[in-house]
């Protein structure tokens, strides 16, 4: 259940682009072609599902609070956690560039596909971002950052496919000149990213949360206009 | 200036404007997207990617002529990382609410796309004291982005600056509130950096008309 709810969350609700912004970078760069589109978004769901998992057991046996504890009682007051980024960097920098040999090696094919994009992708947000929510979001077992890293991998993979279908279209529509290009594509990210919203209900956890936080601002408000009606009334009073 | 040639007077100016690199180069704007709900976050942001892409760049730029090409992007990666963990442990010890509120995004300044862009356009192939003000140029034509969307989005969003009631208060309807305003909280939320960003660049191309694409 919590794999379903984990894989629906973060293609969804917590979508790269939509709601944290990650590999916006290449997300604008390589929407002009669905081909290409496509190509990147696939790579970035294999470098994910290789990273995220592999950056998990980094993190749980080396670099959390006490987690060389396995190495002998003695090494379980250290604490390697400011060391996260530049292991989970290497990591990431080190994958692709074996993927990129092994894949060359022994499928061409896929090679040629992804080809390309794979050397980007050491550099894009989305790979190291993937790790470091995957840190921050404290996921308990390997098999559920398997999990976060492939449905991260194809919420980005939707949004860049989305996009670039929409601006293979508006090639075709009369957009204002200072607009063109850069400009609508912001705009139209914004208004996708607003309808990615409304998939916010769909879980139910967190919704509960925001709703009592609501309704404790609205008793807020409430009780200080009662207290200035009350205020008024002891004015009118000594009046 | 008397301190600058033309010449590097330049590297500092043109990212400001004509060559910005948010908006113009389209580098770096993950970042820009996710810390500007309030003003406060964005100056953050904008000095720590000053301090990681100036120092990043002059040391690049130093050992340039060393860095074997076929390694060049892991040594980049791991200089900009180095140079991040610094950062990070400074906004720790000094501002531990805003590094909570900033979360993941300092580490993603090694991933921001201006620090790579960079380090691989300009310092391996210029001298440290050129690629220093390139960085610089360039994180402060980046900060002028961050700081005028962050400007905007606490403004119309929460009616404060940097934490300040500018707009008067919303609950007991003084200042502004008191005629009817109200706060637009959509603001505050993702979609609208997005929006606001794509207002910048119909700004500025519609001002340099020389700026807009032909497709």
């Amino acid at each position: 259940m919590e794999h379903i709810e984990l894989f629906f969350k973060s293609i969804f609700i917590d979508n790269m682009i939509f709601a944290t912004f990650l590999g916006m970078c290449s997300y604008l760069a390589v929407s002009k072609k669905v081909a290409t589109a496509v190509g990147l978004g696939a790579a970035v769901i294999f470098v994910l599902a290789i990273t995220v998992p592999l950056n998990w057991l980094l993190d749980v046996y080396l670099l959390k609070d006490g987690a060389l504890t396995w190495l002998g009682p003695e090494y379980a007051q250290y604490d390697l956690s400011f060391l996260s980024f530049i292991m989970f960097i290497a990591t990431i920098a080190t994958m692709v560039q074996l993927v990129e040999i092994v894949v060359e090696k022994f499928a061409p094919a896929l090679y040629n596909s992804l080809g390309i994009f794979l050397p980007l992708i050491a550099v894009n947000c989305a790979i190291l971002g993937g790790s470091l929510f995957m840190q921050s979001r404290e996921i308990q077992t390997l098999g559920l950052a398997f999990n976060y890293g492939v449905s991260s991998g194809i919420g980005w993979f939707l949004a860049i496919l989305a996009i670039a279908a929409i601006r293979e279209k508006i090639r075709y529509s009369n957009v204002p000149g200072p607009l063109r290009g850069l400009g609508i594509t912001f705009i139209i990210t914004g208004l996708m990213a607003i309808g990615f919203m409304s998939f916010g209900g769909m879980l139910t956890g967190g919704d509960e949360e925001e709703a009592t936080e609501k309704t404790a601002v609205i008793e807020q408000i409430e009780i200080k206009n009662d207290a200035i009606e009350i205020a008024k009334n002891e004015t009118e009073i000594t009046e | 200036m008397g301190l600058l040639s033309k010449k590097d007077a330049k590297l500092i100016t043109d990212p400001l404007a004509d060559n910005n690199p948010i908006t113009i180069q389209v580098l770096g704007i993950c970042s820009a997207l996710a810390v500007t709900a309030e003003l406060k976050p964005s100056i953050v942001m904008a000095i720590s990617v000053m301090f990681v892409l100036a120092m990043g760049s002059t040391v690049i730029s130093l050992i340039r002529n060393i860095i074997p090409s076929k390694i060049r992007i892991i040594v980049q990666l791991v200089i900009a990382a180095a140079l991040v963990i610094i950062v990070d442990q400074i906004l720790k010890a000094f501002a531990y609410e805003l590094s909570k509120q900033l979360s993941v995004f300092v580490g993603l300044i090694i991933t921001n796309c201006i620090i790579m862009g960079r380090f691989e356009a300009f310092a391996l192939a210029n001298g440290p004291w050129k690629s220093f003000l390139d960085g610089i140029g360039n994180s402060a034509g980046y900060g002028i982005i961050l700081i005028i969307v962050g400007f905007f989005r606490e403004l119309l969003g929460s009616g404060s600056l940097l934490g300040y009631k500018v707009l008067g208060d919303a609950i007991e309807k003084t200042g502004v509130y008191a005629y009817g305003y109200e706060n637009n909280g959509f603001m505050l939320l993702a979609p609208m950096a997005l929006i606001t960003i794509g207002i910048i660049i119909w700004v500025q191309r519609s001002r340099n008309t020389s700026l807009i694409e032909h497709n």
